[in-house]
């Protein structure tokens, strides 16, 4: 188990213009732990995610994954990311395999892989339709796969529930969730479901952190300031 | 934060006077020219605007460069203005020689001379680096994409130049190839003093701008560290560069 | 370069799937020729005026593909794809400038033969090794263009106006070299050689802007 933290925020910003999406900002992440982000829509949990997928660079601050300093060693962790936010990041006129395809021959992935991730989500049989002819459920299990097709060691995780029912949820389970053992960052409209399985919590607000404290210690309190 | 204004006072009492000279030379000194006659004498005014512009477009692309090494965005609004500047003396050069076109050879546009007709290109695509500016509302964007078209522009001008050189059948005996300056003494006095006094001009003008932006930039951020950001109305979108 | 082999065949694939550009691309020179034919009056062209109508027209079409370069990056996500894979970003230039640049190629073998028939008066055939070469620079240096206009373009307000309204005047230089040299080319008394300093000029210009385009590229990726 290595020393090194994860993830490490030390004092970042983030500006749009004048507008402050991200201030003051400072959280350690040791690896293998997920963190759970709180707050309201536009309090600037995307801008953070975006930010740690080297999406976004830092207008203050340091941001260090995997012990490499960002912007600069942006290009050392970018294969050992994975995100997976609102866009399912899938091109609509092709298949779900050809997408998967295309994204593992940009990250020097093995094509059986996909295949392997195809099953473990059953869509095996409805893959080599157009992406935009799949429901939402099934779109969604298509963009966890892929974004775990690298392997990840951090996985960023904005909403990933969203669209899937129980079951779907079920599968997906394992490559995203706790047991897939990966330093998760979350962000979730369901504060208790988050913080179910999280073992550090953030609080924001308005791009500022009200509380960065072990997912035990949130308390009702703190939840209710973020969406006052 | 530096600050334009330093020294503005003694540069532009320096352009009011190098431009007073050299009207005073183009208008009581240099002899009229023997087959165009007096509109000739807009030849002074025409050209150095055509160079100075020219050179404007050339070091707005270049700080276009420093601002993308370095990120700092000072540079962007220094490339800003630096574009703007040249193309208003550019547009102001068009419209010179197109006068000087009407009156020596009767039409208000010819295509047989190459630098007016590079001129006009030149100008047609430097007159999208506002709408450019204007339709990316991320201001550091703006000010990203902003460079990367001033220097794409800086590296079209001589490009554009050469070829549409090259498309005049016959290059017309121009003074304009002032390379090894077949203008005789006086001429070529007049010219030189008029070309300093548009440098000058040019120089002199940024630097106002740039004071005055640079002044309203630094009010408003005075303004929000003193009442706070809530009360300061949100900037409109604009095409200026905002830091 | 096996990244931008990998972008390049996604394009290429989903312009098959979709062909959204293509056939608009050629549908739109061929009516453009016979709205010359109309607008000049004349049964046939020979010399500059047909080496000037081939230009524009391909210009114009070009423009068109231009314009649907990056717009699937944008509204599918494929730029974020892209930035989040450990891949050298200058290759997504290389790649959308290939896709395009084929794409010109693909339109020039409809259109190239289409003007041959509807306006060109003299054959077109013995003149098709000279104006394959002069093509083949001119759309590279449309593909370079078209590649950084439509990346700038694509993340504007005004995505669709403002690509064309920057790319023009860019190209102007691209389009004297390309009508000129193709002029000599088209004249009736027999296909002229190819004038060699039209050939330099395209070549100095396909150089400099894509050296050019490869510094920059970069910079409009990058957040």
């Amino acid at each position: 188990m290595a020393d090194t933290p994860a993830i490490e925020l030390r004092g970042v910003a983030r500006y749009f213009g004048e507008r402050i999406a991200l201030r003051d900002l400072s959280v350690t992440v040791p690896a293998g732990a997920t963190l759970a982000v709180l707050g309201r829509n536009g309090a600037g949990k995307s801008t953070l995610l975006r930010v740690l997928a080297t999406l976004l660079r830092q207008h203050a601050g340091e941001v260090v994954l995997l012990g490499e300093p960002l912007p600069k060693r942006a290009f050392a962790v970018r294969g050992r990311l994975g995100l997976l936010a609102h866009e399912p990041l899938l091109y609509r006129d092709l298949s779900g395999r050809e997408n998967l395809r295309y994204h593992a021959r940009l990250h020097g992935v093995d094509p059986e892989r996909v295949e392997e991730l195809l099953s473990a989500v059953r869509m095996e049989r409805r893959a080599d339709e157009p992406v935009r002819l799949l429901s939402r459920g099934m779109v969604q299990r298509v963009a966890v796969c892929r974004a775990v097709l690298h392997d990840p060691e951090i996985l960023l995780l904005d909403e990933a529930r969203a669209n899937l029912d129980p079951g779907a949820s079920e599968l997906v389970e394992p490559l995203v969730g706790r047991p897939a053992g990966r330093t998760r960052v979350i962000t979730s409209h369901d504060p208790q479901a988050a913080l179910a399985e999280a073992d550090l919590a953030l609080g924001l607000r308005d791009g500022r952190p009200t509380f960065s404290l072990p997912a035990s210690e949130v308390t009702p309190a703190h939840v209710r300031e973020l969406y006052s | 934060m530096p600050t334009y204004g330093k020294g503005l006072r003694g540069l532009s009492i320096l352009t009011f006077v190098t431009i007073a000279v050299a009207l005073i030379l183009v208008f009581f000194y240099v002899p009229l020219d023997a087959t165009q006659g007096f509109i000739q004498k807009i030849f002074y005014i025409h050209v150095p605007l055509a160079i100075v512009s020219l050179c404007g477009f050339v070091f707005g692309g270049v700080l276009a460069v420093m601002h993308l090494r370095t990120g700092d965005r000072r540079y962007d609004l220094r490339s800003y203005v630096a574009i703007h500047m040249a193309l208003i003396f550019g547009v102001a050069a068009l419209l010179a020689g197109s006068i000087w076109a009407k009156a020596s050879w009767g039409h208000w546009w010819v295509w047989n001379d190459p630098t007016l007709v590079s001129y006009l290109i030149v100008l047609l695509m430097f007159a999208t680096y506002t709408p450019l500016r204007f339709s990316i509302e991320d201001p550091e964007r703006q000010a990203r994409y902003a460079s990367v078209f001033a220097i794409v522009g800086g590296a079209f001008v001589p490009l554009n130049f050469i070829a549409v050189r090259a498309a005049q059948e016959y290059v017309h005996p121009r003074v304009l190839t002032l390379t090894g300056s077949n203008l005789p003494g006086p001429m070529l006095l007049t010219f030189l003093v008029s070309l300093l006094g548009i440098t000058l001009l040019y120089i002199t003008l940024w630097k106002y701008e740039m004071a005055a932006k640079n002044t309203r930039i630094q009010m408003r951020a005075l303004r929000r560290r003193l009442l706070g950001d809530d009360d300061i109305s949100p900037l409109q979108r604009s095409a200026a560069p905002s830091l | 370069m096996k990244t931008a082999f990998t972008v390049l065949r996604k394009d290429l694939l989903l312009e098959l799937r979709t062909l959204e550009t293509l056939p608009a691309m050629a549908l739109f020179s061929i009516s453009t020729f016979v709205i010359f034919h109309f607008g000049l009056n004349q049964d046939t062209i020979h010399g500059q005026l047909a080496a000037g109508v081939l230009t524009a027209t391909l210009l114009f079409a070009g423009i068109l593909g231009v314009n649907r370069l990056f717009v699937a990056e944008r509204e599918q996500g494929g730029f974020d794809a892209f930035l989040l894979a450990p891949v050298d970003r200058s290759s997504l230039l290389l790649a959308k400038a290939t896709a395009l640049f084929l794409f010109l190629v693909a339109l020039e073998v409809i259109a190239v033969p289409a003007f041959g028939v509807l306006l060109l008066g003299p054959p077109l055939g013995p003149r098709l090794p000279s104006l394959i070469v002069v093509l083949a620079l001119a759309d590279l240096g449309i593909a370079v263009i078209g590649t950084l206009v439509s990346a700038l373009a694509v993340q504007t307000r005004a995505r669709d106006v403002i690509g064309p309204v920057m790319g023009l005047p860019l190209l102007i230089p691209a389009l004297i070299a390309t009508a000129r040299a193709i002029g000599p080319l088209l004249g009736t008394v027999g296909p002229g050689s190819l004038p060699g300093k039209w050939l330099l000029i395209l070549a100095l210009y396909d150089l400099v802007f894509a050296l050019v385009a490869y510094a920059v590229f970069d910079f409009l990726l990058e957040d």
